[in-house]
């Protein structure tokens, strides 16, 4: 077993582990600063950030010390290798490259979106100087308000640290970034004409470790440290990328990827990252309603829960065979086995259909080469299929032997009177029903729409139940390759719209609070497909539903192969 | 135990007894006496310690904190950044800022990034003591002398950003509201005219060589 010592700490290796000296000091608990490496990104060791003393031990027990500090992210460790961050040497060679950094720094934190999460700051007070030796004016370079529509740069504070530029070669392939001029004079820029717009350029701002890069979606919105973070997952594809949801005050500011391994790596697309507007839409449904005799009218919950339970056991009643609940690939698996659960209660012949997850163009893939196309081994893929959970959905209607159907054909069938009563649940940001289509609904007896956006098919529904967006519930997505990951509550809904998940358990008469962890276990009991959910809490980075072996084999022919690494920072 | 327990060993503690009462004690009549000469002091004192307030006014002393301002800089632009430290800072959490970009295209905010679209602070929420006015970068917001705020509904009590300018432009004559500083640009790091030698509350370590003083006289000022 390979050992290496951080700081006479030993840390033991698995033989196959190649690190560096940030990732083996990372095991040991202990922070070597960096700016310019990434987990993610090749090593350029430019901004010297990382200094520490290396050394080898020799088997008899001796310690052999490279005489001058070297650049922990470009120095692999090996068996024997002596790491130490904190002697005077590797202090004072932090102190003289932070003082450097900041020569020309115009430390405009108080207006700097990055202040509370910047590299510099930290990395300042916990390691430099709190003076400096310039006397000269700072050499103050002009901004640069577009690089692309949603990114910003702020010239002077940037350290040069180029993670910006790796980023659009290595990961996105689409270089449009580069560094101009030489020496103190050197800049980030883009091509003339050529802006950074391509679908991850978002990226850009969580790498750039100052505030150089910035959000335009974002800026000046709210300070760091106001926000409040839940670990969510974007439900823009069914890639599923591991997310932050940052608000304050129950408003979405902004969404931040996480680095998980086994999802997305450690970025995640444009579309998914600016995607999430609707959650304050003004079209959001904010109370339950029903259709009495004056007309449909807002209602409170206690009042519509029973009489929707009574609407639907009658139905269940008259013909079970016409009455269907009508699954979406938005909705969490919990709240689908809710649902067709409490179906299943009311009448075994009661049917359960699932609208198809919409398609958008064909999966899009990085790098890019320099024809825009693919390369063989992407690193990140944006995919076709826009719902966040198809595949959890779809097990959990499997089991209940429901069938897959398109919204035309069902509508078709309620048209032809063969389906009477429908619950459709929606959750869709973009529009699921057109006037033309909700107009086959008024055949219907009982029509229930549990919806986060107005729609079309409103005027013809007996119930409307106001759902939320992922952002504002607890549940589980199953992501492209079966891997299960659990949303968190972020934020209140606005006016007395419900999380799915408490609609389906107190439709279904369940007591007590709808807790996601208890209800997958009792998924996991129940359907064979999601036994792996029996853990209850799915961590932070999820679990495949299948063994790794299985997930191989019957993933696609796609092999993804996720940007992997330690903590970005 | 017990002994481990007390702080001081019991040969330093000393018992006393009460005194004991004298004849004359007992009467209680001198007591009376004492208060009765008391009395009767206050009653044929004829000083008047009543202040005529409103038509007389208090002297107030000069770190009196009232009614707040926002400050102006050379130019006339409201010097605050709208960095919000002030309402991180306050612990009655009554200022509530929303910022915005500084239009670039207009010449007077050419060299400024961020300023504040709206700037309410709640008077009647504020403890008036004064940790936005310690927390501002730009020493924009100030606490005045002004101490009679009235009002007739709870909404006039919330001054927004003109309102501030306003108290601004009333007190900046008063020698009592002075203006205190011109820094206005942004924090000190940009703000430099002079170099100080080491940064306040720095510890320097002995022989740090990067804590002298530069040459004079190799820069050429101006
Ligand atoms: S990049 Fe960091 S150090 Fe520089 S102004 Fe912004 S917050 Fe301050
Ligand atoms: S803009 Fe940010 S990420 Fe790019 S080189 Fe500068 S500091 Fe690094
Ligand atoms: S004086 Fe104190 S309470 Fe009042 S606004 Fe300032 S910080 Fe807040
Ligand atoms: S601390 Fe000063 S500059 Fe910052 S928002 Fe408050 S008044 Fe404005
Ligand atoms: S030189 Fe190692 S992180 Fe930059």
């Amino acid at each position: 077993m390979p050992t290496v010592y951080v700081n006479d700490q030993p840390v033991e290796l698995k033989p196959d582990e190649r690190l560096n000296c940030i990732q083996a000091a990372q095991k040991a608990g202990v922070e070597i600063p960096h700016y310019c490496w990434h987990p993610s990104l090749s090593v350029v060791a430019s901004c010297r950030m990382c200094l520490v003393e290396v050394g080898d031990k020799k088997p008899d027990g001796t310690v052999a010390m490279v005489p001058k500090v070297v650049p922990g992210c470009q120095t692999p460790v090996k068996d024997g290798t002596v790491i130490v961050t904190n002697s005077p040497k590797v202090q004072a060679a932090q102190r003289g490259t932070l003082e450097y950094l900041l020569l020309n720094h115009p430390l405009d934190c108080p207006v700097c979106d990055q202040a509370g999460e910047c590299g510099l700051q930290d990395f300042s007070f916990k390691y430099g100087r709190a003076y400096s030796r310039l006397a000269e004016p700072k050499n103050q370079k002009k901004d640069k308000p577009y690089i692309g529509d949603q990114i910003t740069l702020f010239t002077d504070r940037c350290i040069m640290c180029t993670r910006c530029v790796r980023f659009t070669r290595e990961i996105s392939g689409t270089a449009e970034l580069q560094v101009v001029s030489r020496g103190s004079g050197e800049e980030i820029d883009i091509f003339p004409g050529k802006p950074c717009n391509n679908k991850l350029a978002g990226n850009v701002v969580d790498l750039c470790p100052v505030g150089a890069l910035c959000s335009k979606d974002f800026l000046y919105e709210q300070r760091v440290w106001w926000l409040k973070g839940k670990n969510s997952v974007c439900a823009g594809c069914s890639t599923g990328c591991s997310i932050r949801v940052d608000q304050n005050k129950d408003v979405v500011y902004r969404l931040k990827p996480r680095s998980n391994p086994l999802a997305q790596g450690e970025f995640m697309c444009d579309e998914g990252r600016f995607g999430w507007k609707y959650i304050h839409s003004e079209h959001r449904l904010k109370f339950p309603m029903q259709k009495l005799p004056a007309g449909i009218t807002p209602v409170s919950w206690p009042q519509i829960l029973p009489a929707l339970r009574q609407a639907l056991t009658e139905a269940a009643k008259r013909a079970p065979e016409k009455l269907a609940v009508v699954l979406t690939p938005f909705m969490t698996v919990e709240e689908a086995y809710l649902l067709c659960k409490y179906l299943k209660s009311l009448s075994p012949a009661a049917r359960l259909l699932m609208t198809p997850a919409p398609v958008v163009g064909a999966d899009d893939s990085y790098p890019k080469d320099l024809r825009g196309q693919a390369a063989p081994q992407p690193k990140f893929t944006i995919r076709a299929e826009k719902a966040p959970n198809r595949a959890g959905v779809e097990l959990v209607l499997h089991h209940f032997g429901g069938t897959v159907e398109s919204l035309d054909s069902i509508l078709a069938q309620v048209s032809q009177g063969t389906l009477e009563a429908v619950y459709l649940t929606a959750g869709s940001p973009e529009g699921w029903i057109t006037d033309e289509q909700a107009k086959s609904l008024a055949k219907a007896k009982l029509v229930i729409v549990q919806d986060l956006l107005d729609s079309p098919a409103l005027p013809w529904a007996t119930f409307v139940l106001p759902g939320t967006s992922w952002a504002e519930r607890d549940g589980t997505f199953v992501n492209h390759a079966g891997l299960a990951q659990a949303i968190h509550r972020g934020l209140r809904s606005p006016g007395d719209a419900w999380p799915d998940g408490r609609i389906c358990f107190e439709l279904a008469g369940r007591t007590g609070i709808f807790h996601a962890p208890t209800i997958r276990q009792e998924i996991a009991g129940e359907i064979p497909a999601l036994a792996a959910l029996i853990v209850g809490d799915l961590g932070d980075e999820g679990i495949f539903l299948k063994s790794a072996g299985e997930t191989a084999s019957a993933a696609d022919s796609e092999t993804q192969v996720p940007v992997t690494g330690g903590s970005r920072s | 135990m017990a002994e481990e327990l007390t702080p001081i060993s019991n040969d330093d503690v000393v018992w006393m007894e009460e005194p004991e009462m004298g004849f004359w004690e007992s009467t209680f009549l001198p007591a009376i006496f004492s208060g009765l000469k008391n009395s009767l002091r206050h009653v044929t004192d004829f000083k008047p310690v009543t202040q005529q307030y409103p038509e007389e006014k208090p002297d107030l002393p000069l770190n009196y904190r009232g009614v707040h301002r926002l400050n102006r800089d050379d130019k006339g632009r409201v010097k605050c950044v709208a960095c919000m430290m002030c309402s991180t800072a306050c612990p009655a959490r009554c200022i509530d800022i929303v910022a915005e970009e500084a239009p670039k295209d207009d010449p007077l905010w050419a060299d400024r990034d961020k300023r504040p679209k709206s700037f309410v602070i709640d008077e009647l929420k504020c403890i008036y003591c004064g940790m936005c006015e310690e927390a501002c970068p730009v020493d924009s917001i100030e606490l005045t002398h002004i101490y009679d705020l009235t009002g007739l509904t709870r909404q006039e009590m919330k001054f927004n950003k003109e309102k501030l300018l306003e108290v601004f432009d009333q007190t900046k004559d008063n020698p009592r509201d002075p203006i205190r500083t011109h820094r206005g640009i942004l924090g000190p790091a940009s703000d430099f005219t002079s170099l100080p030698q080491v940064g306040p509350a720095t510890q320097i370590p002995q022989g740090d060589k990067a804590s002298e003083p530069v040459s004079t006289d190799v820069i050429k000022q101006g």
